[in-house]
This record gives C-alpha cells, sequence and structure tokens, in this order.
C-alpha cells in the first residue's frame, strides 16, 4: 500500500512538473510576437525558406500544418477546433466549402499582388469572382512511365495503352476514387464529371479489365516505388511526377488527349480565422513574384503566376508536359463537387474495381 | 465476493463503462441507420448484403485466420523454447521491445525490404535466381502481419507456460507418456487459456487491418477496416461506415464466445 502512495505521488508530481514546463515554453515563444497565422497546407506544398522570409519580413509568426486529403482538411475546418487562417483546398473543395458557408470572403484591395496572375486562372467556373478563393498551384492528371522498362510503341497519348497486354502487373494507380473512376470514364471517351449510373458502370466494368496490369493502388507512396523503378507505369497527378522525374531522369510524363483532369489548389480564409489581417498579408506574400518563382522552383507543380514565370528558367515552364498550351488544356476537365451521394457512387464503384484487382 | 464492496464504490466503474463502451456502440447502431440527410433508413444494411461486401467480409475472415494461424504456429514453440532458456525474462524482453517501435514505422521499412532492389532481392540474385516480386503479394501482407502480432501472441503463451507446474510433466514422464503425448495431453490444455487470449488479441485487430492493406499488399487485399475508413473519410457516409463497424462487432462478439474462458471448467 505504502509503494501504490509513493507510485501515485510520482505519477502527479511528474505531471505537474510536465504541465508547468509547458506553460513556459508556450509563453516563451509567444511573448516575441503577438501577431501569429495559422496556414494549412498539403504535405510537400511550400518552401520552408518562403515562410522564415515571410516572418523576417512582417513580424509574423507562421504555425504550420499539414494535411492529405481535401476531405480530411474540411472535416477539420468544420469541426472548428483549431482557428486555421490559410488553408489550400482544391478547386472542387471550394465549392463545396461556400456551399456550406465555411470561408471569409477575400479583400482584393489587400492583395496588390493578385495582378501577377495570369488571368486565365481568375474567375473559373467553382469561384466566379474569386471573391473566396486566390489560386497557388494547378496541374494535371496524367501518367508517369519509364520509357526503357516498357514495349517502344507505348507513349501514353491514349489511355488504350495502359491496357497494353505487356504491361502485365506494371502499373500503379493513384489510390483516390476521382482520380481512377475519372481515367475510366475518360477512356470510355465520357466526362469525368458523369452522374449517370449506366455511364459509371461501363467505366467500372472497363477499368476491371485493367486489372491484370494493375501491380497496386496506393497513395504518396508512387513517389520513393517509381524512383527506385519498382512499377514501369503509374497514374499520378502532375507534380508528383514531377518530383519523381527530378529524382530518377528516365522517367517520362504524358498526358492522354482523350482528356484528363484539370486542377487547381487555392488560398482560402476559412470562417475560423483568428487573424484575418495577417492571412491577407500572407497571401499577398505567397503571390509575389520572386517569392513565388522560388516557390514553385523547390514544389514543382505549374504556377498561375504570370510574373514568376517570367522569372524562371525558361526550360521549365516551356515544357508543355507540365505546362499545356491552352489547346490542349482545353480538352481538360476540371472537377465538380459531385454531392455526397454521388462521390458516395464513386467509391462505391472505386471499392468493386479494387476488389477485383486480385 | 460483489457483495463485500458497497454500491456506491461501483458507480465509477459503471458509469465509466456506459460512458466509453455502451454509448459508443449504441451511437454506431444509431449512425448505421441514418442516411446521408440524416434520415431513418435500413438501406446501409441492405447495401451490406451485396456481392462486393459479402465478399469483403469474407476475404477479411480469411486472412485475419491465415494471420493467426502462422502466427500461433509460429508463437507458441517460440514461447515453449523460451521458458526452457536460462535468462527468459531477458529473451522475452528482446522479443517485446520491437513492439514499441511506431506500426507504420516497420510497416515502411518492409516496403523497402521487399523491394525489387531490395536486400532480400539482392540475396536471391547471389544464388543467380530471378528477382522475385515480394511487395504487394499475399505472401509479404501475411508476413508483415504476422510479424506484428507475434509479441501479442507470445506473452500471453508464455505466462501460462511460465505458470504450468514442472511436476505434472515429469509426472506424466514417469508414467511413461512420449513427448508428444505429454505435450497433447498435459501441456497444450493447461496452457490453452493462454492461446485462447493469444488468438483474442491477433485475430479481432487482424481483420480491421487497414494501414498494411494499403502500404504492403497496394490494396490487393481489402478488409473491411478499408471500407470502414473510406465510408468516413471520403465518402463522408457516416451511415454506412458505421453499418460496416456493427458487423465487425459482431463478428468480434463471435471471436469473443468461441475463444472465451468458460467458466469453472474441467477440475
Amino acid at each position: 500500500m505504502k509503494s501504490l502512495i509513493q507510485a501515485t505521488f510520482a505519477i502527479v508530481i511528474v505531471c505537474v512538473l510536465l504541465i508547468f514546463a509547458i506553460n513556459k515554453i508556450e509563453s516563451s515563444s509567444s511573448s516575441k510576437t503577438t501577431d501569429t497565422i495559422t496556414v494549412y497546407n498539403w504535405g510537400e506544398y511550400i518552401d520552408p525558406d518562403v515562410i522564415d522570409q515571410f516572418t523576417e519580413e512582417t513580424g509574423i509568426n507562421v504555425i504550420y500544418e499539414t494535411f492529405d486529403s481535401n476531405e480530411a482538411m474540411m472535416t477539420k475546418v468544420q469541426q472548428g477546433g483549431s482557428a486555421y487562417d490559410v488553408a489550400v483546398p482544391s478547386e472542387y473543395m471550394v465549392e463545396k466549402m461556400i456551399e456550406e458557408d465555411l470561408l471569409l470572403p477575400i479583400d482584393h484591395s489587400k492583395l496588390p499582388n493578385l495582378k501577377n496572375i495570369d488571368p486565365y486562372f481568375l474567375n473559373l467556373a467553382f469561384d466566379p469572382k474569386n471573391e473566396y478563393s486566390i489560386p497557388y498551384f494547378w496541374g494535371t492528371v496524367g501518367i508517369v512511365y519509364n520509357p526503357n522498362l516498357v514495349a517502344d510503341h507505348l507513349t501514353f497519348t491514349t489511355w488504350e495503352d495502359l491496357w497494353d497486354p505487356s504491361l502485365k502487373d506494371k502499373v500503379f494507380l493513384v489510390d483516390g476514387a476521382r482520380e481512377v473512376i475519372g481515367m475510366g470514364l475518360n477512356s470510355i471517351g465520357e466526362s469525368l464529371n458523369a452522374k449517370d449510373d449506366t455511364l459509371l458502370r461501363q467505366a467500372t466494368d472497363k477499368l476491371i479489365t485493367l486489372s491484370p496490369n494493375v501491380k497496386a493502388i496506393i497513395g504518396d507512396e508512387i513517389t520513393p516505388l517509381m524512383i527506385n523503378n519498382e512499377a514501369a507505369v503509374a497514374l499520378t497527378w502532375s507534380g508528383q511526377a514531377a518530383d519523381m522525374m527530378w529524382e530518377n531522369e528516365e522517367l517520362d510524363f504524358a498526358v492522354p488527349e482523350e482528356g484528363s483532369n484539370l486542377w487547381f489548389d487555392n488560398f482560402v480564409i476559412p470562417k475560423t480565422a483568428a487573424n484575418v489581417e495577417g492571412a491577407h498579408a500572407f497571401i499577398n506574400f505567397m503571390l509575389d513574384a520572386e517569392v513565388s518563382a522560388q516557390n514553385n522552383d523547390y514544389v514543382g507543380y505549374s504556377t498561375p503566376n504570370k510574373a514568376a514565370m517570367e522569372l524562371m528558367d525558361p526550360e521549365v515552364i516551356e515544357d508543355e508536359r507540365f505546362y499545356p498550351n491552352e489547346a490542349l488544356r482545353n480538352k481538360l476537365e476540371v472537377y465538380k463537387n459531385l454531392g455526397l451521394e454521388w462521390l458516395g457512387k464513386y467509391n462505391e464503384y472505386f471499392l468493386e474495381f479494387k476488389m477485383s484487382i486480385r | 465476493m460483489f457483495n463485500k464492496v458497497s454500491k456506491g464504490s461501483l458507480f465509477p466503474y459503471a458509469f465509466w463503462i456506459a460512458l466509453f463502451v455502451i454509448a459508443p456502440i449504441a451511437l454506431i447502431v444509431y449512425y448505421s441507420m441514418l442516411d446521408l440527410n440524416g434520415h431513418f433508413t435500413l438501406n446501409n444494411y441492405k447495401a451490406f448484403f451485396t456481392p462486393v461486401y459479402l465478399k469483403m467480409t469474407l476475404t477479411s475472415f480469411w486472412y485475419a485466420f491465415l494471420i493467426t494461424f502462422f502466427t500461433l504456429i509460429i508463437a507458441y514453440p517460440t514461447a515453449y523454447l523460451l521458458t526452457k532458456t536460462k535468462h527468459k525474462h531477458l529473451w522475452l524482453m528482446l522479443i517485446i521491445i520491437p513492439s514499441w517501435i511506431n506500426l507504420l514505422l516497420k510497416t515502411y521499412a518492409f516496403i523497402g525490404i521487399f523491394g525489387l532492389y531490395g536486400p532480400i532481392n539482392a540475396f536471391i540474385k547471389t544464388f543467380g535466381l530471378e528477382q522475385q516480386q515480394i511487395l504487394f503479394t499475399d505472401f509479404s501482407f501475411i508476413f508483415v502481419s504476422v510479424y506484428i502480432f507475434i509479441p501479442f501472441m507470445i506473452i500471453p503463451i508464455f505466462n501460462s507456460l511460465n505458470k504450468l507446474n514442472p511436476t505434472l510433466v515429469y509426472a506424466a514422464r514417469d508414467l511413461g507418456a512420449s513427448s508428444f503425448t505429454t505435450f497433447r495431453r498435459i501441456i497444450f490444455p493447461l496452457t490453452i487459456d493462454g492461446v485462447k487470449s493469444g488468438i483474442q488479441v491477433t485475430f479481432i485487430p487482424a481483420l480491421s487491418l487497414f494501414m498494411i492493406t494499403r502500404l504492403i499488399a497496394g490494396n490487393q487485399v481489402i478488409t473491411l477496416g478499408t471500407a470502414i475508413e473510406q465510408q468516413f473519410l471520403v465518402s463522408q457516409n457516416w451511415g454506412m461506415g458505421s453499418t460496416i463497424a456493427v458487423f465487425l462487432i459482431i463478428l468480434m462478439v463471435i471471436i469473443m464466445l468461441f475463444t472465451g474462458q468458460k467458466k469453472g471448467g474441467r477440475a
């Protein structure tokens, strides 16, 4: 009994000390500046140096947190537990967050650098007057492949090439219902926003015939695995492909001509924001030509910032694989917010396809 | 025994169980009867009895069975040999220590080990054999799962073997039983409780594994856990996710009934 009481005391004392230490650390870190913003972004999606520069220039501290899916991000913002000042959802999620009244309007007069953005990327259908969102990066969904590991006639200018029998057990797919089912729909010449059971059925049946070629359906692990040549072909986002090609020079990237997905990630200010001024300052800072050019160089996705492009390596911005010309861009489709019912159906079909791959 | 304890002192425990066991299960059952718009429906249950989900339940069960089976086959002899060693608690410690490392880290390590250019394939190649696809196969999935569950199976078996009175074994041998008969009639029946709790702590989590199914099996193995994750995080269909969870709970209860300790039992 005596030792039990001693142990209890020891635990209580340790806990009190820990709480004291936490308070001490928190007060010392926030005493330097009262100005702090919390940025909620995708992983590996900003140059850390840029954040330091921002703090140096404005005196605003940045707490940086990351998420790995639009849905997870929205759920956290909805719950309202933490005060995010800036978040970076994709276009269909912006649409949804506007619908659910989760965003604050953005004051354009506080964003003088907005002039740097290519007008092509402003006033898009998901937020017609950019009242709630400012473009950050954009890209496509396509096929990254190693020409040394696939037959010569495969150039992936058509989705049909994925079905080539020589690719048995050589294809990685990204673990996303919209990407994979969308690819299925594109391959039968339909829109990747289709809301029609017979079309979804046809697309899934078509995908099931792809099963022998599918080696695995995985998430971000695709990047290191493709760099190591674990598979010859992968369906993935353009920026991820750029990362892979940076590390493994054998790889090549193509967007099939039947069409694919065109996506935009955007800065927004969630309703939960505690420092709206700071959020505007941060967005404006990120739109600065030099900052943006440096950040683009690090992240590797395609930028909508025209002024920054002038400062970047011409070889990068003339690469039509990552900066497709307008004719090709017009063939690409932006995801629409499907609504929960249809999103659920896409996921059911995707699950059925996953069940078939072995 | 309980009549000696006053009812008041049981209250905190009853409150705890109500709040953290009964309430969550009741909530899951409640959510499982809601559709996307929050209206009452039984369609989720109807959807569960479609080929996709039934097949998934069967595969989950099958893989959980295989994982438990191989874990038991490896864990029982290991535990038995451990009790025979000189520093048995030190050896047990060495087996348990890896289970302190985060599960995801260990899983990621296996991606490298099993890869086409990983150490195992390098080893195979030194014998002049062809590169083998190990990652994203049934073998790699079961291997990694077994590796993860082994410590949890060894501990209860080790404890019951350790408590076994050695004189019983000597007596059996004196009376002329062969080693196999001794094991079958004396050792195994007396340690069956350890085996049962080992099976419980392996089979039940194995039913709902989900990260390993993606990282090691590349989604070639789909378990109920994968489907629950998808319903909650991607489809945001809490109703369907809860329905699958309800069936998972039912499966777990069945396992508990089969492996539960009978009261009284043989003397």
